[in-house]
This record gives structure tokens, C-alpha cells and sequence, in this order.
């Protein structure tokens, strides 16, 4: 853990005085420390052309007052900036009345270990593997004509201090290991992309010369995309594939879900709670304790432990993501969703692990089912209009289906819908449940936080695919 | 207060010393400082206000041709010769890279011009308050507007860029920027848009009233859209979405891209890849220009670049690694564009929507859709059908498709460019695309 008065000219119980006074007659708000040391190695273009280290330090400082938040952050963590924070707070807030809520539920469980994963493994032997990732991709094809491999480790530090002293702290490792290569074949190029990664070190991922396998995944969506021809365009049925195409839910409901926007009821879902929002059998969740995942956090930003969230129960909306804020505006509790990117931001209600559950179908039989449509297997990422709904995402790996039998490869397209009706479109939904390789990560007001997602094999009735194809 | 060019300095000539002394053959380093202040309003009252003061140091150390670099925002001397002890060790470590070097000593920007990017004026929170009451009572005017959220941000930047070839140099920016989001509901639908001013002088912004009045408009047309079929239509795209266009031909002419094959324009200089009609340039000398600089982050001089010259590709963007690689010289892109822009064509806005009797007007884009291996371009759009030169209804959940390849000899420009962002473009009709619908 960091010591981060250590350095410093003031003590912490000092700043713990400055935290509780500034905070007297405000309804919320917390002092968050954070260190992190990260590091990048890359390889390209049969180089390593990157190896950086990064350490930031810094604090945010935050209070809140009724609807109103000022918040102030310097990387300095003196005397004299905390207490130019404190007098920006109390400047923002002039005629502050709130009671202050002390009510922060304890947990003793963690969701992975105290590990600093840039140290356990030494710069050489990452440029090894690297090195390796390069020669074994250009020696299994000759269509090899780039290779990138890199390595993203990170641990991050954080505390809370809140009014009267109370600290809460975690230790979050995590890592993620990318391998994309770009094949040439008659002037034509195309690129496959893949990655795995979570809270663990850089060996559990790639132990037994499981970086190979990362490279073959990589190399069979390249080759597949080598005979793609082009995407059709119009409405048409979908089989999505398990796992990664997840990120349908992400973008198609996850983000609606989320309560800062249904509080100021800007997100198409606001007014549906308790109603049918998707098809039976539909159970969709926003779990932050499986353990060693990239969107896992043992305490959320704010210090409030994480948990399973039930979002939509059966087809019914449940729940939706809380921070505090939120959470006391709408007179409900915190489901521990809220997350930043780091001190320099804000809090928001943020998704961690969303997953649709399993149902009963086999992928087989939804393929069987669709006379004209797609079947997607991979995505590169999707985009929200929360008020409207629309939701996109773009196709990395498609093929179309025809008679019910898979034909031949898809050019990447991006699909559209509507996300508060998508879900009512949904015909089967699959017994293959599936965690995607832990490479994700959502962007929200600027801010991009590690998320997982999951889910079986599902078939979409109609949506629209954007190809060029009439 | 945004630290002073001595701090900054001082700061960087203590880690080329020691760099030096622990081994390092060259060195750069760049210091940061920026500081801003933003208060954000919702309904027409006070939401957030928020400060942020970033520090930040970045150092490259060369050995030889071995490279590596770390960056940290603690800039207490205890934690930089840790870092930069780190950083030298681990340059020794990695592997050498023939291309690796500073930049060339005759290339570096010998004189700083002054081109008007600081305004020392402060704006308190209290008149950002003003602004944003005046900007939100015209926004939530109209009894269709359900939700107002507006921002106003003063930011003030400083930096210091100095290598170990004697390079020494920085200057102070600013910037301060609006906006104005509004949500705008009826029976059938929700509907969200925006508008956005940003100014390095805060006396050049636009007026609060203005913006809240086009945010709202805006919003409002969009309401009851309606979803058409699928078919082969022009497609005129407003000026914030014709930036993303150009931007997306700048990413595929740097340097790396295309010494990596990685580009469907590689090879392509001296080809004409655009209609002949069509002229792009990068002006870094814009006084109060919103991408201007003096020099690139390698502290490379930076010339104005004609891009493209009727419809022919001239140049690449080249920075001081890729050159080398590529045989090239760096022309100070290291780090991007500048000042960016397709030149005006000859035709304007009213005879542009008028040009084909049926069209799409695109007002936003949704996704990630552009792939500058394949040039292959798919996207969530939402606007306008047009119908002789009229407005008919707003339309969404489409997707356009296309390939730049084609997309770029198919492009005409209207003659209303204006320099909002720090990439521009007038009005942009290109024919022959795929609209996906029903």
C-alpha cells in the first residue's frame, strides 16, 4: 500500500482535519489519493519501438451539496494545495446545509490479489516473448506483413479519507497482452486483433506458450477477413456469437442503465422500471466480485464494496447502476458502480462485468433458424446515443447466413439498433454462456475505465447491418 | 497560476543533467503545466464546478540507438532520479533501433513566433455563471426542451520542450470554450444535440444566447424521425462531421501508418487521390489558430504544408523516426496536424443541397467505423432527408457505407469553411455512397 504523506509536509491526520472541516455541512464527498505505475512495451514493425514507464500521483478532492459538486485535483499533496482545494470547494459551495452521510457498507472480501504485476516479470523476458510473437507469426504465414505484440501493466493505489476519518483502500493490478497482424494477399490487406488480460500477472495469461494461441486467434481473424466479401446493407436477422459480441448489451442497454442519466431522465430507459424492457428468458447482470476480471473492483471509487447488480430480471428492468450521488437523489443505495478514470475526474455510475445469462438454445439451432441474416463473431467497439437509443457496433469477424447454413466471410459493417427495443427482438438466447478475454475498455465523458462483459450465443430477430451490398 | 517558464525549465535542464550523468547519450524532455476551470450547469442551475491542476514531465533517454522513456506528474526531485535511473537502465535493455535518434540539428525551430495563443484574462466562476444563466434561459425557452446541461472552461497551458542538442523552448497557451446540451422530447421521441464554441481569446467566443439558441434548434428538428429504406444516395455531410472526414485522411498519410503498410494511401504520393477539385492544407502559423505552434514535439520547425493540390497527394506527415525510415525528412508532424483544412470549393451551401434531387444531410455520426488499412468506412448516422434543396424530416438509425478510395474522388465542397475546430471543412457532398435502413 502507498504512504502517500510519506513525502509530504503534511500528515495525515492533518489532512484528515482539512477533509472533516471542509466537509462539515455537506451531504457527501471524500478526499481520493491514487499512484500508479504503469508500463508499455511494444513491438512493431519487427522492432520494439516502445518501452515506457509511467507513475502518477495525484488527489481529487470532492464535495458534493444537495445536486451540486465541486471537486479539485493537483498532483501535489502539500499543505499548501490541499488547502487551496478546500478553499475552491467551499467557494463553489457557498451556503452549504447538508448532512453528512457516514453510512459506507464493509466488506472483508477481495476480488484479487496485492500484486504489482510490472515487477513480476523482468523487461527481458517480455522482450523475449515479443520477439517470439513476431518470428513465430511471420514464419507460420507468409501473407505476414505487420505484426504489433504489446504488453500493458498497471498497479494502481488508491485511498479514500472521508469525514471523521474514515479510510478505505485497495491495490488493483492489471494487465492486458495484444497481438494484431496485418496479412497482404494480391494488393488486398486486412488486419486481425486479439488480446487477453485481467487482474492477475502477465503469467497466468500466458503461461505454457499460451501467447501462441493469442497469435493464432489473431492470425485465423485476419485470414478469415482475407475472403470476406462485401457486408450486405438492410434489416436482417443476427446470430451473435458468445463472449466478446457482448458488447451489445454494454452499448444497447448498459449505458442507458446507468443512474446519473436516468435521474436526469435523459436516458430512453428513465420511465421503465419494472416494465418488460426484453424478451423472456433475458436475465442481464452488472457483477464487479468475479474474481481476477477486468471490470472487478473490490470497492468501487467511492469506497462502497462491489456486487452482483441484477439489471433485467427475465425481461424486466430491475435495477439500475448507482454511485452515491445518484443513489441518495433517487432515494435508493449505492449498487458500488461508482468509478473514474483516475483522480482528475469525477465519479460516475459506471459498469463493471455486464453479462447476459445462459438460456436454453443451442447456437446450432439459431443458425438453423435464420433463412437471410449475419452471423457475427467479433467486434471492434460500439457507440450509445443515450437519449435517443441508437446503438452501433462494429463487425470484426461476420459471415453471412444463408438458408439457414454459414456461408462465406463478411467486410467489417457496423449494425445499428434501437436499444430499448432490441432486447424485445431477441428470439433464443443461448447455453453457452461466455466471459470475454478481459481486453475491454468504455469510454464515458472522457473518462475510459477497464470493463468485462459476457454472454451466450443469441439471435436478434431484425437489425440493421450497414454494409454496401443492396 | 499556471507555473512560469523558469519553473518549467529549471525543471527540465536538472533531468538532461542527470540523464546525462547516468549514461544517457541524448536526452528529451518535455514539461507540462495546465490548469483549468469549468463550471457545468443543468436546468438552469449550478451542477459542478471543477478545477484541475496537471503536471506532468515526460523524458526520453537515448543510448546509442537504444531508446526508452518514462513519464511521471511527481515532480519532486526524490521521484525523478528514480525514474530517470529507471529509465536509463531499462534504455539499456531494450534492443537498438537503427532509426532511433533526436532530430536532425538543422531541422530544430530556431525563432518562436508569437502567434497570439495566450489571453491572460481570468474569468472568475461568477462570470462563467453569468454566461451559462444566459446561455440556458435561451436554451430551455422553448416548452419542447426537457433537459439544458451547459459548460464553460477556462483552461491555461504551459510548456517547456528542451533536448540535449540545445534545444530549449516553450510558450504559454490558452483556451476557453462553451457549450450548450439539450434534450428535446415529444409523444414519439427523445432526441439530444449540441453546439460548441472554443476561442483562445476569450473575447472571440461566441455570444451565450447564440449558442444556446442553435443547441436548441437543433435539438428540436431532430424530434419524430423516422427510419428509411435502404439505397445508393448522395450524402451531404455538416461541416462537424466533414472534420471527422479529413482527420481520417490524416491519420492515413502519418509517417508511421505508412511506414508500416498499414495505410490504403501508401505510395500514393503524387497520385491523385481526390477529386481535382479538391485542396487540403496544414497552416501551423494561424495567429490564434486552435492547432497553431511553432514547432512539433520533437521541436522540429513546422511549415505550412499544401496536402493535397488539386486532388493530387503531395505530402506525408513526417516525423523525425519514420523519416528515417522512410528516407524522408521530418516536416514537424511529429505528434499530428496542425491547423487543418480542405480549402472552399466554388459552390454554395444552398446550390449544394439543391444539387440532386433527393439526398441525405448528415448531422452525426455514431462508432468506430473508420479502417484506414482498407480505406472500408461504415457508420451510425443520424440527420435530414432532403428533397429539392428542402429540409423533409429528420431521419435516424441508418448506417452509411462506403470506401474512402472512392469516397474521396466523389467529394464536393460548399464555400462555407469557417475555423471552428483545429481541423475544418466546408459542407461536403459525396455521391455514390450506401445508406443501410429498412
Amino acid at each position: 500500500m502507498s504512504n502517500f504523506f510519506e513525502k509530504s509536509d503534511i500528515s495525515r491526520s492533518e489532512a484528515e482535519n482539512v477533509v472533516s472541516q471542509t466537509l462539515q455541512k455537506c451531504d457527501d464527498g471524500e478526499l481520493y489519493l491514487e499512484n500508479s505505475k504503469s508500463e508499455s512495451i511494444l513491438l512493431d514493425d519487427n522492432k520494439i519501438k516502445n518501452s515506457s514507464y509511467n507513475s502518477d500521483l495525484g488527489f481529487g478532492f470532492r464535495a458534493i451539496s444537495g445536486e451540486v459538486v465541486a471537486y479539485s485535483h493537483s498532483n501535489e499533496i502539500s499543505k499548501n494545495s490541499l488547502k487551496q482545494s478546500s478553499e475552491n470547494l467551499k467557494s463553489t459551495l457557498k451556503s452549504v446545509k447538508g448532512t453528512y452521510n457516514h453510512e459506507i457498507p464493509k466488506s472483508n472480501k477481495k476480488y484479487y490479489d496485492n500484486i504489482n504485476p510490472i515487477e513480476q516479470k523482468n523487461l527481458n523476458e517480455k522482450i523475449k516473448i515479443l520477439n517470439d510473437v513476431n518470428n513465430y507469426l511471420r514464419s507460420k504465414d507468409d501473407k505476414v506483413k505487420q505484426v504489433t505484440a504489446n504488453f500493458l501493466g498497471e498497479q494502481k493505489s488508491i485511498e479514500i479519507i472521508r469525514s471523521g476519518g474514515e479510510t478505505l483502500s485497495d491495490v488493483r493490478p492489471l494487465v492486458r497482452f495484444n497481438v494484431s497482424v496485418m496479412l497482404e494477399e494480391n494488393g488486398r490487406k486486412e488486419t486481425g486483433v486479439y488480446g487477453v488480460g485481467g487482474r492477475q500477472s502477465y503469467d497466468t495469461y500466458l503461461k505454457d506458450d499460451n501467447w501462441k494461441s493469442v497469435c493464432d486467434e489473431a492470425l485465423r481473424i485476419a485470414s478469415v477477413n482475407l475472403e470476406s466479401k462485401p457486408a450486405p446493407a438492410g434489416e436482417m436477422k443476427v446470430v451473435l456469437g458468445p463472449g466478446w459480441p457482448a458488447i451489445l448489451i454494454h452499448e444497447a442497454v448498459g449505458h442507458g442503465l446507468e443512474g446519473d442519466f436516468n435521474r436526469k431522465k435523459t436516458s430512453a430507459f428513465h420511465n421503465l422500471m419494472g416494465q418488460k424492457v426484453a424478451s423472456e428468458g433475458v436475465t442481464i447482470v452488472d457483477d464487479g466480485t468475479i474474481d481476477n476480471r477486468r471490470g472487478s473492483l473490490t470497492i468501487d471509487d467511492e469506497g462502497t464494496p462491489t456486487e452482483k447488480t441484477v439489471l433485467i430480471e427475465n425481461g424486466i428492468l430491475k435495477n439500475f447502476m448507482q454511485d452515491r450521488l445518484n443513489a441518495r437523489l433517487m432515494k435508493t443505495r449505492s449498487t458500488g458502480s461508482g468509478r473514474r478514470e483516475n483522480y482528475r475526474h469525477i465519479v460516475l455510475p459506471r459498469m463493471r462485468n455486464t453479462m447476459m445469462l445462459s438460456g436454453k438454445h443451442t447456437q446450432e439451432e439459431m443458425i438453423k433458424a435464420v433463412d437471410k441474416g449475419i452471423f457475427a463473431v467479433s467486434f471492434g467497439g460500439g457507440q450509445v446515443d443515450i437519449t435517443s437509443g441508437k446503438f452501433v457496433f462494429n463487425c470484426t469477424e461476420a459471415y453471412e447466413i444463408v438458408n439457414g447454413k454459414i456461408g462465406s466471410p463478411i467486410k467489417g459493417a457496423t449494425l445499428i439498433g434501437d436499444g430499448p427495443s432490441i432486447l424485445k427482438e431477441v428470439s433464443m438466447v443461448g447455453n453457452d454462456m461466455m466471459m470475454d478475454p478481459g481486453i475491454g475498455t468504455c469510454g464515458k465523458a472522457g473518462q475510459g475505465v477497464p470493463v468485462g462483459v459476457a454472454q451466450p450465443s443469441i439471435l436478434i430477430n431484425k437489425m440493421t447491418v450497414g454494409g454496401t451490398k443492396l | 497560476m499556471v507555473k512560469d517558464q523558469e519553473y518549467l525549465e529549471k525543471k527540465a535542464s536538472y533531468c538532461l543533467g542527470l540523464a546525462k550523468k547516468l549514461g544517457a547519450t541524448d536526452t528529451s524532455v518535455i514539461v507540462k503545466n495546465s490548469v483549468s476551470e469549468t463550471v457545468n450547469f443543468r436546468n438552469k442551475k449550478l451542477d459542478e464546478s471543477n478545477r484541475s491542476d496537471n503536471l506532468g514531465i515526460s523524458i526520453t533517454t537515448y543510448i546509442g540507438k537504444k531508446k526508452s522513456s518514462i513519464s511521471s506528474s511527481n515532480l519532486l526531485n526524490d521521484n525523478l532520479n528514480i525514474l530517470i535511473e529507471k529509465c536509463v537502465e531499462t534504455t539499456k535493455n531494450t534492443p537498438e533501433d537503427e532509426f532511433n535518434s533526436l532530430p536532425d540539428r538543422d531541422l530544430l525551430a530556431k525563432e518562436v513566433k508569437d502567434l497570439n495563443l495566450y489571453d491572460d484574462t481570468h474569468i472568475e466562476n461568477g462570470q462563467k455563471i453569468d454566461y451559462l444563466k444566459k446561455l440556458e434561459a435561451v436554451a430551455s425557452n422553448n416548452k419542447k426542451i426537457v433537459n439544458t446541461e451547459s459548460s464553460f472552461t477556462q483552461n491555461k497551458s504551459n510548456f517547456v520542450l528542451a533536448n540535449s542538442e540545445g534545444f530549449c523552448d516553450g510558450y504559454k497557451t490558452s483556451s476557453f470554450t462553451a457549450s450548450s446540451v439539450t434534450v428535446a422530447k415529444d409523444e414519439k421521441s427523445m432526441e439530444r444535440d449540441y453546439e460548441y464554441t472554443s476561442k483562445c481569446f476569450v473575447k472571440d467566443l461566441d455570444d451565450a444566447d447564440e449558442l444556446g439558441k442553435l443547441a436548441a434548434n437543433q435539438t428540436i428538428r431532430k424530434l419524430s424521425p423516422k427510419k428509411i429504406g435502404s439505397e445508393k444516395i448522395p450524402i451531404i455531410f455538416d461541416k462537424r462531421i466533414a472534420k471527422g472526414i479529413l482527420s481520417t485522411f490524416a491519420s492515413a498519410i502519418s509517417s508511421s501508418a505508412i511506414s508500416r503498410g498499414t495505410s490504403f494511401l501508401k505510395d500514393k504520393v503524387n497520385q491523385k487521390i481526390f477529386h481535382d477539385k479538391i485542396n487540403v492544407y496544414d497552416k501551423p502559423d494561424m495567429l490564434k489558430g486552435l492547432g497553431s505552434r511553432n514547432f512539433d514535439s520533437e521541436g522540429v520547425k513546422t511549415d505550412t504544408l499544401k496536402l493535397v493540390d488539386q486532388g493530387i497527394l503531395k505530402h506525408y506527415l513526417i516525423d523525425t523516426y519514420n523519416g528515417k525510415k522512410l528516407n524522408l525528412k521530418s516536416n514537424g508532424r511529429c505528434g499530428g496536424t496542425s491547423n487543418l483544412y480542405f480549402d472552399n470549393g466554388n459552390i454554395n451551401f444552398k446550390d449544394l443541397l439543391n444539387s440532386s434531387s433527393k439526398c441525405l444531410y448528415i448531422t452525426e455520426t455514431i462508432g468506430h467505423g473508420s479502417n484506414i488499412v482498407t480505406g472500408d468506412y461504415s457508420v451510425g448516422a443520424t440527420g435530414f432527408l432532403i428533397e429539392n434543396g428542402e429540409f423533409k424530416h429528420p431521419i435516424n438509425e441508418i448506417t452509411i457505407a462506403g470506401n474512402f478510395k472512392d469516397m474521396f474522388q466523389n467529394i464536393t465542397l460548399a464555400n462555407d469553411l469557417e475555423f471552428k475546430y483545429a481541423t475544418n471543412s466546408p459542407t461536403m457532398l459525396i455521391e455514390g455512397m450506401v445508406v443501410a435502413g429498412k
